[in-house]
């Protein structure tokens, strides 16, 4: 007995010390500190600014950075969040068990730029509340699932928004033959709506502003939403322009539903990462830029070999490769020809737009914001050096 | 020079007789528990708040008081999007307990009805109990009401094509439209009327309301009939011969003799179909109506306070529990056998 009760003393001081010893979080909390100052500095810069920072990198750099990319290519692959709902963004064709839309090719993109190999990514489909916790928690490298960009995600959220790559609107679509014309028309509708939403904020308050009544249906997934739209539950559904375009294209009657001439917000939607690693968001920032620059100076998936042997231009030698000693690539931790890749494997802008939502597509959405800068859009990049 | 046997001092064999002691190895053992369960438990809060600060997320209740900015659909008191965070969680309160205490009454009706029914001789009857309670236990509750929902209540007539029942009552998929009493602008009995996209006046019970409180009452209350059945056969023949032979009809042996002495089997279980009742009523973030859980969930996501709301969310239900289980616990107490 006496033998007994020492052994049982002894394991609990054991645990006590262990207990006490556990404590490196000391050593965390003067690496966050390290971690806010970074992220306001380069907050305040321009992206192209903070390329020679990383370069700078080794110890005094914030916790996380680099950690990001370790992990992916320790991994193997890159996990992206995705959805699987939206025709034309992120849909999983139940035949194929295939991925693809606008989104899910910028996820190939990046997976490009890091391994030269568009099939070493693993999707999940993360539903409108999922996505946040899922990306702060580590459970997804990425999320590019059409998600708006706002001060409170930014910030509240722990993530940063890297880049615009679509810039929508919220509308609202109503049964045509409710001749519904204005916002004024829907007093007293019930109008179905996603859950965890900006278009639940700005729908209540476009309907506050211009005084007009109405019910909310919020259902949890965009699909239940429809089914209730679909079965009168509710009389409009409302959601990003670029989502509507895509649901109609699914509804039973697509000819029996009309989109309002009514924007009731700005939608810009892009890819997210977390805080904390600022080298992977510069390389999920300059794999949406190379796509811009390279439908700037024409270089396609078809034409890239030729340009890369005989274009001239130097920021064009500096975007394929052909320049050797630029080293951009290795600025951002990843190989000198991660732009040529992207374009090779996924293509510019204009061919991921086109073989998502361009004419030929069901999904089709005039280019309109979605342009580059010299025709007509607001699609400006950085230059390449 | 040994010694044949060890002589200890007085003081040294006091000590031995202290730790030998039974009753001071008890507390031992129990201190020795509660500091190894704390410390699992400070080592677990003390790794999640170093994750937590490693990614820069800070812990706070603050944000309760932000403005809301989303509207809600159904409510029992006043509600805008200029509202606080915390209106909003009341009023998903008010329509969880709502659903929970109607589910709470119809469930033991059915539960009382359908245990009864199959215990009796009628063969029909029992059948058609036994049918009953058999799918209700066999279905998952997120099947059922999503059935409800869309393939029952959904399927009603459009607005504009209501069925009209006599007394100014509606039914159509946007739900059962009944004459109200209202308080403004003086008290009386409001009329629905078809304004519009929807009936104003009146009182609506919504399609996602009625699938829920149908759901979780038929649901619960196929268990609860297993309850009563178990508390009834507990009860023995001989106390139901005895009545007979006294000359109490069917139904006054039911009332006076039977179910007084089966309540004290029957109240356990049934506490526990209680709290199941109320904890299934999350599941109405499925079918699309706001309780509890579904402005939860929206709060935390437009905030990003997952941490946050998760442990008031949690804090909530349990208080429910609590309570339901303690009024039924002190109900428990007064049917109990007294021995003499």
């Amino acid at each position: 007995m006496n033998k007994k009760v020492i052994a049982v003393l002894l394991s609990l001081a054991i645990f006590a010390t262990a207990c006490g010893s556990g404590t490196p979080q000391t050593v965390e909390v003067t690496r966050v500190v390290e971690v806010t100052k970074v992220v306001v500095a380069t907050a305040a810069a321009p992206a192209a600014t903070v390329a020679p920072a990383a370069t700078a990198a080794p110890a005094p750099a914030a916790a996380g950075f680099g950690e990001t990319l370790k992990k992916v290519k320790a991994r193997g692959k890159l996990v992206c969040g995705v959805t699987d709902q939206v025709p034309g963004f992120g849909f999983l064709d139940k035949g194929t068990g295939a991925y693809t839309g606008f989104d899910v090719d910028f996820c190939k993109a990046i997976a490009a730029a890091v391994f030269n190999d568009t099939t070493k990514i693993e999707y999940r489909a993360v539903n409108a509340e999922q996505r946040f916790p899922a990306l702060q928690s580590g459970e997804i490298d990425v999320l590019i699932r059409n998600t708006t960009w706002t001060l409170t995600r930014d910030t509240d959220n722990t993530a940063n928004f890297v880049a615009t790559t679509f810039y929508d609107g919220q509308g609202i679509m109503v049964p045509t033959k409710l001749k519904v014309s204005k916002l004024a028309d829907l007093k007293g509708a019930t109008i179905c709506v996603q859950k965890g939403t900006t278009t639940e904020l700005n729908l209540a308050d476009q309907m506050a502003a211009n005084k007009v009544d109405y019910k909310p249906l919020v259902m949890d997934t965009a699909d239940a939403a429809i089914a209730a739209y679909e079965a009168n539950r509710c009389d409009a559904f409302t959601t990003d322009k670029s989502g509507l375009i895509s649901r109609i294209s699914t509804l039973k009657a697509p000819a029996d539903t009309v989109i309002m001439d009514v924007t009731l917000s700005k939608e810009p939607l892009g890819p997210m990462v977390r805080h904390g690693d600022d080298q992977w968001y510069d390389i999920v920032q300059w794999t949406v830029f190379t796509t811009f620059i390279a439908e700037e100076f024409g270089v396609t998936s078809a034409n890239v070999d030729d340009v890369k042997a005989k274009d001239t231009r130097p920021e064009v030698k500096r975007l394929t490769g052909a320049d050797a000693n630029a080293k951009m690539g290795a600025k951002l931790g990843l190989e000198n020809d991660f732009a040529f890749n992207i374009i090779k494997k996924v293509g510019n802008y204009a061919e991921i737009y086109d073989r998502n939502l361009g004419p030929k597509t069901k999904t089709s959405i005039p280019r309109g914001l979605n342009n580059l800068y010299t025709n007509g859009g607001v699609l400006y990049a950085p230059p390449f050096r | 020079m040994t010694q044949t046997s060890p002589t200890r001092s007085a003081s040294t064999n006091r000590l031995l007789a202290f730790l030998r002691d039974e009753r001071f190895l008890q507390v031992l053992s129990q201190i020795v528990f509660i500091l190894i369960i704390g410390g699992v438990g400070y080592w677990l809060t003390q790794n999640m708040l170093a994750a937590l600060a490693r990614q820069g997320i800070r812990l706070g209740y603050g944000f309760l008081t932000e403005t809301a900015g989303f509207d809600i659909g159904e409510m029992m008191i006043e509600y805008s999007r200029e509202s606080l965070f915390i209106r909003a969680l009341q009023v998903g309160l008010l329509n969880t307990i709502l659903v929970c205490s109607w589910g709470l009454i119809f469930s033991t009706i059915i539960g009382l009805l359908v245990g009864i029914a199959r215990l009796s001789t009628n063969f029909i009857i029992s059948r058609i109990a036994w049918v009953f309670i058999e799918l209700m236990r066999n279905i998952p509750l997120l099947v059922l009401l999503v059935f409800l929902h869309g393939g029952i209540f959904l399927q009603l007539p459009r607005v504009r094509e209501a069925i009209a029942l006599p007394g100014s009552v509606y039914l159509s998929n946007r739900g059962l439209t009944i004459p109200w009493l209202t308080l403004t602008p003086a008290f009386s009995i409001q009329v629905p009327e078809l304004q519009g996209f929807n009936f104003s006046g009146g009182l609506t019970l919504s399609p996602e309301f009625s699938a829920l409180l149908i759901g979780l009452s038929i649901y619960t209350g196929g268990f609860i009939g297993e309850v009563v059945r178990a508390g009834i056969q507990a009860v023995s023949k001989g106390q139901t011969e005895a009545a007979r032979a006294l000359g109490l009809s069917w139904w006054q042996t039911l009332r006076l003799i039977i179910l007084p002495q089966a309540m004290r089997v029957i109240i356990p279980p049934l506490t526990s179909q209680y709290l199941n009742l109320t904890k299934n009523s999350t599941l109405a973030v499925a079918i699309g109506y706001p309780d509890l859980l579904s402005i939860s969930n929206t709060i935390s996501n437009q905030t990003g306070r997952s941490i946050e709301m998760i442990s008031i969310i949690m804090a909530i239900y349990l208080s429910i529990s609590l309570v339901t289980s303690a009024i039924l616990n002190w109900y428990n107490s007064k049917v109990r056998l007294v021995e003499r």
